[in-house]
């Protein structure tokens, strides 16, 4: 291909037919131009000619050579104004450009460099130092273009990953935030650092009206640590829903994950189970930082420690799936956090630190400000640039039952095509009761009744609260009037926790006996103990007597139920529950 | 600029010619071409003054006549240059003579290859 910009008409014989680097020469001079693109043409290179700056203008443009050689005094555009056109269409691309010149004033020179020139070749010319001069430029080039395809790969790579995160974590925003994070008595915060943090807040509610809470922090951060963000929250949400017990839970979880991560991946996690009704919370804290329950009674902030690995450490057998019982109150508050809050790092590389933590409890006045207060502090103490992990922290406010609104989960027993007519009757044996929660299990017998709907959501509150009841009072022979007091509620898990543990004697017959009606139906549930029963005639004057019962009591449950009664001598009780059409 | 001296550097010269090769008597020609024409330019720009015109001339031919190893010839170029940079042309006639004299010694050396 002949180029219509070598317009120089004397030929110069045997350049080299597979040149490396294409070179521009602009010179008016003829001698020189001619000695210059012979010793080039020697060296290997592919040359180009220009008579002045104005056609090595037009050559560099048309050519795109990947160096470029100005003569500084040019007719018509000179050698200055030439390096700056050319600067400025090489755009981001290196292209060296060395002046031609035996210029020596020192103000000459620097003209020279503030044109975009890179360096100097001095008349009359020398192969050695030409060839010096132009082999570490071509190098640099070399290496300017290596680093401009490894930064537009990176930047590519980088796109896609920003959009792979984006999409995981509109999915994993759907599986972790399908709860109840958004309950008037939930406030949580989730500061990434990345997209993906390795935070996990879970929030939900149980068929029988609990609601849990888990806050997680996967090690690591980004992608590595949403991994096991899914099951976490897949079986979390699932579990609960299907009714099982916060033990059942973290053991399930905690097997998940194990499964799941790799070795070096594991999540400390926190998990609060409250029963708003009896005014119960279960804590369950695997390696996080202690939470807080603040009591509002007395002001007190009792520590909630951890007691345990954390999830995905342990195999199944070795799993410590034992929690902390707790009394609360409306008003009390649960505080669960991650260790991004005492990590977080000021600009003397300082921690925020678990005293600062609880100076803002100590000066506390408005129990409604603590959770504003905190992020203030530790916004306040970090400097911009240093947050050394995710900051996250979730406030649960204890409510009466009454003010608790959250979504339950949709109770799917709506199947009209479901059995019609049919009664179960399951007894539970000491061995079975002591280690196994048959609730679950009846949950799932519930949801194929047809037309149940969110009704069964409300029997199965009823159910849950007749077996505990079964298990607590009848069976273990604990007295309810034990919880009156904050030492005698703790004494009383204990005990329940030890006599389930040695159980030798004692049997729970639950019988569920349903008939369909149209597009209802009604069911009654019969639950008998082995204990000694109470004296429910008092129950039935609506005096409150020697009731075992506390917290829940007798009227939420015949506000559900179409009737309850006690028989015998107070060990069995039947309810029973009519809905639809019937 | 009195004391007598070889009008070439050959030994600079014998590399110029390694690199041309065939093409070394076509650069000569160019150079006697180009030669004539700042000469021209040079006594144009000394008759009528214009010291930026006889800058460049005087530039151009210095860095030539250096190329070509013509080492006296590119010092009187120097001196030309150095008079048109200082903005006069007084003494450039004297100068003048001088590098046409040395130009004519240039060139017969060169033919003489």
């Amino acid at each position: 291909m002949k180029n219509p910009f070598v317009v120089d008409e004397l030929r110069v014989a045997d350049c080299p037919s597979v040149p490396i680097t294409k070179i521009l020469i602009a010179d008016d001079n003829n001698t020189d131009r001619l000695l210059l693109k012979a010793i080039l043409c020697q060296q290997g290179h592919e040359v180009f000619v220009a008579k002045d700056g104005h056609e090595a203008i037009e050559v560099f443009r048309e050519m795109q050579p990947d160096l470029v050689l100005l003569d500084v005094l040019m007719p018509n555009v000179d050698g200055f104004e030439a390096a700056e056109k050319i600067r400025q269409l090489a755009g981001e691309a290196f292209i060296p450009i060395i002046f031609l010149t035996s210029l020596q004033s020192t103000d000459a020179l620097v003209r020279c460099l503030d044109a975009g020139g890179d360096d100097f070749l001095p008349k009359p010319y020398n192969s050695v130092v030409l060839k010096a001069k132009l082999d570490a430029f071509i190098r640099m080039g070399e290496m300017h273009r290596t680093m401009q395809r490894q930064r537009d790969l990176i930047a590519i790579h980088n796109e896609r990953l920003l959009r792979e995160q984006e999409i995981a974590k509109r999915v994993f925003d759907k599986v972790a935030h399908s709860g109840c994070l958004n309950a008037d008595n939930i406030r949580y915060l989730l500061s990434p650092i990345a997209i993906f943090n390795g935070d996990v807040a879970l929030a939900g509610v149980s068929p029988a009206g609990n609601l849990m809470v888990l806050l997680g922090d996967f090690t690591g951060h980004g992608l590595d640590a949403a991994i096991g963000a899914m099951p976490l929250a897949q079986t979390f949400y699932s579990m609960l829903e299907k009714g099982f017990s916060l033990q059942d839970i973290l053991r399930e979880i905690n097997e998940k994950l194990y499964d799941v991560l790799p070795v070096d991946v594991f999540c400390c996690a926190i998990v609060a189970d409250i029963d708003f009704s009896n005014g119960v919370m279960q804590i369950w804290n695997g390696g996080l930082p202690d939470g807080v329950l603040y009591r509002s009674f007395d002001g007190k902030s009792i520590p909630l420690t951890s007691q345990h690995i954390p999830f995905g450490i342990r195999n199944t057998a070795h799993f410590d799936d034992s929690v902390a019982t707790f009394e609360v109150q409306p008003d009390d508050r649960l505080f669960l956090w991650s260790d991004g809050i005492q990590e977080a790092t000021n600009n003397q590389s300082e921690m925020f630190g678990e005293e600062r933590l609880l100076k803002i409890f100590e000066k506390n006045t408005d129990p409604e400000q603590l959770f504003d207060e905190v992020n203030e502090a530790v916004a306040e103490f970090i400097s911009d640039e240093a947050v050394s992990d995710d900051v996250s922290i979730v406030e649960v406010k204890i409510v009466a039952p009454i003010d608790f609104h959250a979504d339950r989960p949709d109770f799917i027993g709506s199947n009209p095509a479901g059995p019609r007519d049919w009664s179960l009757k399951y007894e539970l044996r000491p061995q079975t009761l002591s280690n196994f929660d048959p609730l679950p299990m009846l949950l799932y017998v519930l949801r194929q009744v047809p037309y149940l709907r969110n009704f069964g959501g409300q029997i199965f509150t009823v159910l849950t609260e007749l077996y505990t009841n079964a298990l607590e009072h009848g069976v273990l022979q604990l007295n309810s009037s034990l919880k009156n007091s904050t030492a005698g509620f703790d004494h009383y898990y204990q005990l329940r926790e030890q006599r389930l543990l040695h159980l030798q004697d004692g049997t729970i017959g639950i019988q569920l006996d349903y008939k369909g009606t149209g597009n209802g139906g009604r069911l009654k549930v019969t639950i008998e103990d082995s204990g000694e029963g109470f004296d429910y005639k008092n129950l039935e004057n609506g005096l409150s007597g020697d009731v075992p019962y506390a917290g829940r009591g007798i009227n939420l449950m015949r506000s559900i139920c179409h009737s309850i009664e006690y028989l015998g001598s107070g060990n069995v009780v039947c309810a029973s529950f009519v809905w639809g059409d019937s | 600029m009195n004391a007598p001296q070889p009008s070439l550097n050959y030994v600079a010269l014998k590399e110029v010619q390694g690199v041309m090769g065939d093409d070394f008597p076509l650069l000569v020609e160019v150079f006697f071409t180009d030669s004539v024409k700042l000469l021209t330019a040079i006594q144009s720009a000394l008759d009528e003054g214009n010291t930026d015109s006889l800058r460049w001339a005087a530039h151009s031919f210095k860095g030539s006549a250096g190329n070509m190893s013509a080492t006296a010839l590119a010092a009187l170029c120097h001196e030309l240059e150095g008079l048109a940079s200082s903005g006069t042309i007084v003494g450039g006639g004297h100068l003048m003579t001088q590098l046409v004299d040395e130009y004519e010694r240039v060139k017969s050396a060169l033919e003489d290859i």
